[in-house]
C-alpha cells in the first residue's frame, strides 16, 4: 500500500484546467484509480460529463490514452481495445503489460449502458469498470437514473405536491455485478482514498473483469456546498446509505463499518435535493428512507455473514 | 476467368456460396480482431470465420459479443487500438449499429465491414433488399455493392487497402444481397493467401491507444469552432476516394484478371434505353441485355458498385445519350417519388443539356424475386416512354420523374395487408 504522499507524487493522470465544477466529484475518482495503477493503463469513457469536461478539443485533460465512442457503449470499446491488445501481443507487435480501465456515470452504466457492461463482463475481459456514481442524470440537468436514491428530488421526479421525490430504490448495480460471477466488484466513496486504492490494486491482481462503484457527489444535482464534497462521502458511509464492500471471488465482506451509526438526516440535510424531506410535516418520507437504508443495510451485513 | 489448370500456385476455383467466399477472403485478410453478433443472413459468415479461430487457421482475436451496437463498438476500440479490425452484419443488426457508423467514419477509422443486405421490419422479414444500408447512407462509410458471390470475395480485398489508404481512412461496407449471394452457390476463384497478403499489407496506423508512451485522446467533444471542420475533412477524403477506390480497382484487376470501377457499363456504347442498377439484380439484367441485344435492341446496363462516394460524374457521362433510363432500387425512400438510387442519379444528371428521361421502379423488397421476365418488361416500358417523352418531352419528363412504379407487387383479389401487416380477408370472417 502506498502512503497519500507516494501517491500524490505519482504522475498526475488529469490535469487540471479541465471544466468540471468546484467540488465535483469525478475527478477524485478518476484520479485516486488512475494513481494506484501500477501500469501502464489505456482508458474509455462514456459520454457525461467527465467527457464533456475533460476533452474539449483541441484540448485535453488526461496524461493516459483515453476513448470516447459513446454513452451506452464504454464497456464494449474498452473490450475491443483489450481485444486489440491481445492480437497485438500474439503477434509480437507489443509486449509491455498495459492495463484497461472504463469509466461511467451512472446512467452510463446502471441504465443504458447496461448490456454492454454485462456482455464485456459476462466475456471475461480484462479490464476494471468504474462507475463515478453521482445518483443521477447530471449532465443533461440532473434527472433520475436507475442509481437515484428514494426520495431523491430531480427534475424528471421532482418533489411535488402529490408525489415527493423518486419512489424508487436504487438499482443495486454491485450486486448485479457480483451475479456476472466475475473475479472483483467493490463499493467504496473518492472519501475513502486507503480504502479505493486498496480496492483498485486488488482489481487489477485479478485475471478478469472487474467493477468498483465509486460514491462521486455532483454538488449542482446534489445542491449541496461544493466545499461538503468529500464529508458527505464520509456521512453517506456512515449512515450506511452506501456502504463500502467488495466481493472477491464470490465472497461479500463489508470493508468499513461506521463506529457509529449516524441517523440518515445527517447525511440528507446538507443537500437541496432531499430539502423537501424535511418539510414534510408527518416525517413519514425521512422515516421510509431511514427503513430502507436499514433493511438494506441489514441485507448487506447478512450477505456478508457479518450481522 | 482463367481454367483451373493454369492459375497460379494457391488459387482455388470452386463452388462456394457468398457467405462462404466472405468468410475466405477474411481468413486471408487475416485481421486482428473481429467483433460480431449473429444474424441471419451474416450468420453464416461469421461462423464460418468463428471455426477458423477455433482450428487456429486465423490467429485473430474473436469477441462474440451480446449486440451488433456492442459488435461495431469494439470493433471501433480495437481499430483505434491499432489493430486491424472487422465486423458483420445484416438488415435489424445494422440498424442497431447505425449511431456507432458515424462515430467509426468521425474517427476515420479503417474498420472493413461485409454486409448482408436485409429488409427491416415490421413486419419481420428475413429476407434481402436494401434498406439496411440505404437507412445509413449518409453514415460517412464507403459502400460497395457486389452482383456476385465472386465480386463479394474480391470488394472485401480491396475494401481493406481502399480503407487504410493515408489519403481515405474511412471504414468500408461491402454489401452483398441476402440469401440471394449469401446463400446462392457459385463458381468462385479464389487468390493464393501469400497473393492476398501482399495486396492488402500490414496495418501501420499512425497512432495507436496502446502507445502509451504517446498519449492521445480519441472521441473528443468538438463544439462549434470544430466539429464542421472535421465533417468537412471527412467529405474531403470520401470524395478524394474515388481515385483510390478505382486505383485499387486496377491493382486488383492486374493481379487477379477482374478489374473494377466505381460503375460497370454493360454494353452501353450506343444504348438508347438503360437500366441502372445495384447488387445481385445486375447480374439478371445482363442476361435480359444479352437476349434484347440478340433481337437488335440498343438496351444497356448500369450497374453502380460503389455507391458511396456516388458516381455522379461517371454517371453523366455514361448516361448523356441515352433516351430513356430506369433506375431500380430495391428500398423505397417513402418519399412518395421513389427510392434513394433514384434520387441520388437524378441529382448527379440534373442541368445536362441533353439527358434520358428517367423514371423509377422499386422491386424486391423482402426479398420478392426479380425475374429476367420483369426486367425485360422495363425495356419494354422504356421504349413507350423514350417514343412518348420525344412527343410531350416537359409532361412526360416530369411525370416519369414523380411517379414511382412497384414492380412485381401482388395484390390479390380479396385481400389485402393492413398498415399493421396482418392480413385481413375482406367478406366474411
Amino acid at each position: 500500500m502506498p502512503t497519500l504522499k507516494q501517491l500524490a507524487r505519482r504522475p498526475n493522470p488529469l490535469t487540471g484546467g479541465h471544466s468540471a465544477c468546484a467540488g465535483c466529484g469525478f475527478p477524485q475518482a478518476i484520479r485516486l484509480v488512475l494513481m494506484s495503477i501500477e501500469e501502464p493503463v489505456v482508458v474509455a469513457g462514456a459520454t457525461g460529463c467527465m467527457e464533456v469536461t475533460t476533452t474539449t478539443y483541441p484540448n485535453t485533460a488526461w496524461n493516459v490514452p483515453f476513448i470516447h465512442n459513446a454513452f451506452e457503449n464504454a464497456a464494449a470499446t474498452i473490450s475491443g481495445v483489450e481485444a486489440a491488445y491481445k492480437a497485438l501481443v500474439r503477434r509480437g507487435k507489443i509486449n509491455k503489460p498495459i492495463r484497461f480501465v472504463a469509466f461511467g456515470g451512472d446512467g452510463g452504466t446502471y441504465d443504458i449502458g447496461l448490456q454492454a457492461l454485462s456482455g464485456a463482463a459476462e466475456r471475461g475481459h480484462r479490464f476494471l469498470y468504474v462507475c463515478y456514481d453521482n445518483q443521477a442524470y447530471m449532465n443533461t440537468g440532473i434527472q433520475r437514473s436507475g442509481a437515484t436514491p428514494f426520495g431523491a428530488s430531480t427534475t424528471t421526479t421532482p418533489a411535488g405536491e402529490v408525489v415527493p421525490g423518486k419512489q424508487q430504490r436504487r438499482k443495486d448495480m454491485a450486486a448485479i455485478m457480483a451475479a456476472h460471477n466475475i473475479p472483483y466488484v467493490a463499493q467504496t466513496t473518492i472519501a475513502h482514498w486507503q480504502d479505493l486504492t486498496r480496492k483498485v490494486q486488488r482489481a487489477m491482481q485479478v485475471d478478469g473483469p472487474a467493477y468498483l462503484n465509486v460514491l462521486a457527489p455532483c454538488r449542482l444535482g446534489w445542491g449541496t456546498d461544493p466545499a461538503m464534497t468529500i464529508h458527505l462521502c464520509e456521512l453517506a458511509a456512515d449512515t450506511c446509505a452506501w456502504p463500502l464492500f467488495e466481493v472477491d471471488h464470490g465472497k461479500w465482506k463489508v470493508t468499513y463499518t461506521p463506529k457509529t451509526k449516524l441517523p440518515i438526516e445527517e447525511y440528507l440535510k446538507p443537500q437541496e435535493r432531499f430539502r423537501h424531506v424535511f418539510q414534510d410535516s408527518t416525517g413519514g418520507l425521512l422515516a421510509a428512507i431511514q427503513k430502507d437504508v436499514d433493511e438494506q443495510w441489514q441485507a448487506l451485513l447478512a450477505r456478508a455473514g457479518q450481522t | 476467368m482463367g481454367d483451373s489448370t493454369h492459375m497460379p500456385a494457391g488459387r482455388r476455383r470452386t463452388t462456394m456460396t457468398g457467405a462462404e467466399a466472405t468468410a475466405e477472403a477474411m481468413r486471408q485478410i487475416h485481421p486482428d480482431v473481429v467483433a460480431a453478433y449473429p444474424i441471419t443472413p451474416q450468420t453464416d459468415i461469421v461462423m464460418r470465420f468463428a471455426r477458423f479461430v477455433s482450428d487456429g487457421v486465423v490467429q485473430t482475436e474473436f469477441v462474440p459479443v451480446e449486440s451488433e451496437h456492442s459488435a461495431i463498438s469494439a470493433v471501433l476500440g480495437a481499430s483505434a487500438a491499432g489493430a486491424r479490425a472487422m465486423t458483420a452484419t445484416s438488415g435489424p443488426g445494422f440498424a442497431l449499429m447505425h449511431e456507432i457508423l458515424y462515430v467509426v467514419a468521425g474517427y476515420r477509422l479503417p474498420v472493413v465491414m461485409p454486409v448482408a443486405n436485409r429488409a427491416l421490419s415490421g413486419p419481420i422479414n428475413i429476407h434481402g433488399d436494401h434498406s439496411d444500408t440505404m437507412g445509413s447512407r449518409d453514415a460517412g462509410w464507403i459502400q460497395i455493392f457486389s452482383e456476385n458471390a465472386q465480386e463479394a470475395y474480391d470488394n472485401l480485398i480491396q475494401a481493406v487497402r481502399i480503407a487504410e489508404h493515408p489519403s481515405v481512412r474511412l471504414p468500408v461496407m461491402v454489401t452483398q444481397d441476402g440469401f440471394i449471394i449469401t446463400h446462392g452457390m457459385e463458381i468462385v476463384e479464389t487468390l493464393a493467401d501469400e497473393e492476398v497478403r501482399q495486396f492488402v499489407g500490414t496495418y501501420e496506423p499512425e497512432r495507436s491507444l496502446l502507445d502509451v508512451d504517446h498519449p492521445m485522446t480519441v472521441g473528443a467533444l468538438a463544439l462549434q469552432n470544430s466539429y464542421f471542420e472535421l465533417k468537412r475533412q471527412l467529405a474531403e477524403a470520401m470524395a478524394a476516394s474515388r481515385r483510390i477506390i478505382a486505383d485499387v480497382g486496377e491493382a486488383f484487376g492486374r493481379l487477379s484478371g477482374r478489374y473494377y470501377g466505381l460503375t460497370e457499363s454493360y454494353r452501353m456504347e450506343d444504348a438508347e434505353l438503360a437500366i441502372l442498377a445495384l447488387g445481385s439484380t445486375a447480374g439478371t439484367a445482363k442476361v435480359v441485355v444479352d437476349e434484347l441485344r440478340a433481337r437488335g435492341q440498343k438496351v444497356g446496363l448500369v450497374k453502380v458498385r460503389v455507391f458511396r462516394p456516388f458516381p455522379a460524374a461517371h454517371l453523366r457521362d455514361l448516361l448523356r445519350h441515352v433516351r430513356a433510363l430506369a433506375v431500380l432500387d430495391r428500398s423505397d425512400g417513402y418519399a412518395g417519388m421513389g427510392g434513394p438510387v433514384f434520387a441520388e442519379v437524378k441529382a448527379a444528371l440534373y442541368g445536362l443539356p441533353q439527358g434520358p428521361v428517367i423514371t423509377n421502379y422499386v422491386y424486391g423488397l423482402g426479398g420478392r424475386d426479380i425475374t429476367p421476365e420483369m426486367i425485360e418488361s422495363v425495356y419494354a416500358d422504356l421504349g413507350e416512354l423514350a417514343r412518348r417523352a420525344s412527343k410531350e418531352p416537359e409532361r412526360v419528363v416530369a411525370e416519369a420523374a414523380l411517379t414511382p412504379h412497384y414492380l412485381g407487387v401482388r395484390e390479390p383479389d380479396g385481400a389485402l395487408i393492413s398498415a399493421l401487416g396482418a392480413l385481413q380477408l375482406n367478406g366474411e370472417r
